[in-house]
């Protein structure tokens, strides 16, 4: 069974692009047959991100339109070879997308036996955000640690809960996952971030993940390849926790306490 | 399509609907109120089917104009589904109109019943449901509910999600949103949370805002109710 995930947040620039790769990769590496679709037309750069841009040559708008055929438009990775990305237009606008295009093209891949299908979402709860969430099995809600992204997100889970196919259709539920991403320790710890407490007091969700503040997800991103892969970074650690949490496994959370010293290691309180 | 599968099947369901009861033949009367109604809630009732009933008047022998009572109720939004308790000559009247003819209730309201009655329209369908509404998952920020009789909720409402009843509201976990109980003019309701840190409290009409919200006499993450004092909203720990 296909299984398929939107990752979305209501709020932009908090790590969704990031996520989208991030985990497609981590899924396609633990051997499941897995696309990422870009559904930010107009801003599309799910194709950077995973170091794809010089290869694309149809997009998902043009597979709604009959231009090009899926397979035409689907982009093998180069990293995994069970990995696949179906880019967004750059030039057309967001209403370019319909929900009847994108219901077939997501009968089309399951059909091909994908095993997940990665939904990045725009920000935004306008068309692109909804027709992403719309026929979503799962959702990863990406959330900074900061009161107006909370509520964003809280307001995001709400759409989940009342404007989704399977809220439409009266089936159960999407099932609902919260990743805080670009936490940072040391500022939750001076009261400038929430922490991941208040948050899920605030959410009550359950928690995935916890994604640090890292450099190398710019180094990653700059380079094209998905954070995951930089095994040594602690946001490609973080993600590969996520997928394996995901996927079932059994993972403590990490990255949610400061980093403590050589005393705080010693005589540190847990 | 595959010969195969099935086409169609027919599946017994029950849906609470509400009743109009009619106690007047007064159709510009009825107009009135039935607007006053919907606009409460418009969201609520917009399109809502709904059964009338023409029992009582029946009784009293004014037996009110079909078309006309059907046009009154499709002009205030809402969706006639059904009479009850109709003349041979109304029945037909509404099956003319395509609107199906429902038995009359066996239990027959009693005058002092009906005294009571007289001052609420629409009366939910009386069935396990219809006086208490639960939801069991969070009510997120955006998102507005209205319930006719009681409200109970055993998840937490987000702050910027409304929750309406007509009753009284339950909330077993943290109410941040805005609460409203009452919303027809029911002094008596009351609202009961488990934490309360509501952006707005309200029974009938009253309301406070956060800001002004007298939280001397409460302990965060504690029990509280609220209920009407004369004008003023009183907010008390349960012990
Ligand atoms: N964990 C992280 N640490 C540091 N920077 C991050 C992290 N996650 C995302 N970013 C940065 O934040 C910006 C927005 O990320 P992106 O994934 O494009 O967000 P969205 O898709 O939600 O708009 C990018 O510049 C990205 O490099
Ligand atoms: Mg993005």
């Amino acid at each position: 069974m296909t299984r398929i995930i939107v990752v979305t947040s209501g709020k932009g620039g908090v790590g969704k692009t990031t996520t989208s790769a991030a985990i497609a990769m981590g899924f396609a590496k633990k051997g499941h047959k897995t696309a990422v679709i870009d559904f930010d037309v107009g801003l599309r750069n799910l194709d950077l991100i995973m170091g794809c841009e010089r290869r694309v040559v149809y997009d998902i708008v043009n597979v709604i339109y009959g231009e090009a055929t899926l397979n035409q438009a689907l982009i093998k990775d180069k990293h995994c070879e069970n990995l696949y990305i179906l880019p967004a237009s750059q030039t057309r606008d967001k209403d370019a997308l319909s929900q009847e295009g994108v219901g077939q093209i997501l009968e089309e891949l399951a059909a091909k036996d994908f095993k997940y299908i990665v939904c990045d979402s725009p920000a935004g709860i306008e068309k692109g955000a909804h027709l992403a969430m719309y026929f979503a099995d799962d959702a990863f809600v990406v959330t900074n640690p900061e009161v107006a992204s909370v509520r964003d997100s809280d307001r995001m889970l709400g759409i989940l809960a009342s404007k989704s196919r399977r809220a439409e259709q009266n089936l159960e539920p999407i099932k609902e996952y919260l990743l805080l991403t670009r936490y940072s320790a040391e500022r939750v710890k001076i009261g400038e971030m929430l922490s991941v407490a208040d948050v899920q007091d605030i959410l009550s969700l359950h928690l995935l993940g916890v994604i640090p503040e890292s450099k190398s997800v710019l180094t990653a991103s700059n380079s094209g390849i998905p954070v995951i892969l930089d095994e040594k970074s602690d946001a490609g650690q973080a993600y590969a926790d996520i997928v394996a949490r995901y996927l079932g496994e059994d993972k403590p959370h990490r990255f949610i306490e400061e980093k403590k010293g050589i005393f705080g290691k010693f005589f540190g309180s847990k | 399509m595959p010969t195969n599968s099935p086409t169609l099947e027919f599946k017994s369901g029950s849906f609470s609907v509400p009743i109009l009861i009619l106690f007047s033949d007064d159709l510009k009367a009825i107009g009135q109120q039935l607007q006053e109604k919907v606009d409460l809630a418009p969201e609520f009732f917009k399109n809502s089917p709904l059964i009338f009933d023409v029992q009582e008047l029946n009784k009293l022998s004014r037996a009110i104009d079909i078309p006309a009572l059907v046009d009154i109720i499709r002009q205030s939004g809402l969706l006639p589904t059904g009479i009850r308790g109709g003349t041979t000559q109304q029945n037909k009247e509404a099956l003319a109109l395509l609107i199906p003819v429902y038995s009359a209730h066996s239990s027959t309201l009693t005058s002092a019943d009906t005294q009571a009655q007289k001052q609420k329209i629409i009366e939910p369908e009386p069935s396990v449901n219809a006086s208490a509404t639960i939801i069991t998952r969070p009510v997120r920020s955006g998102q507005r509910l209205y319930a006719s009789g009681d409200l109970i909720v055993l998840a937490q409402v987000s702050a910027g999600a409304e929750i309406m009843a007509e009753g009284n509201i339950h909330v077993y976990n943290t109410l941040r949103g805005r609460a409203l109980a009452g919303v027809q003019g029911n002094v008596d309701a009351r609202i009961f949370c488990s934490d309360l840190q509501a952006e707005l409290i309200s029974i009938a009409g009253n309301y406070k805002i956060s800001e002004d919200m007298d939280m001397s006499d409460v302990v965060s993450k504690k029990s509280v109710q609220i209920y009407l004092q004369g004008h003023t909203l009183i907010i008390k720990d349960i012990i």
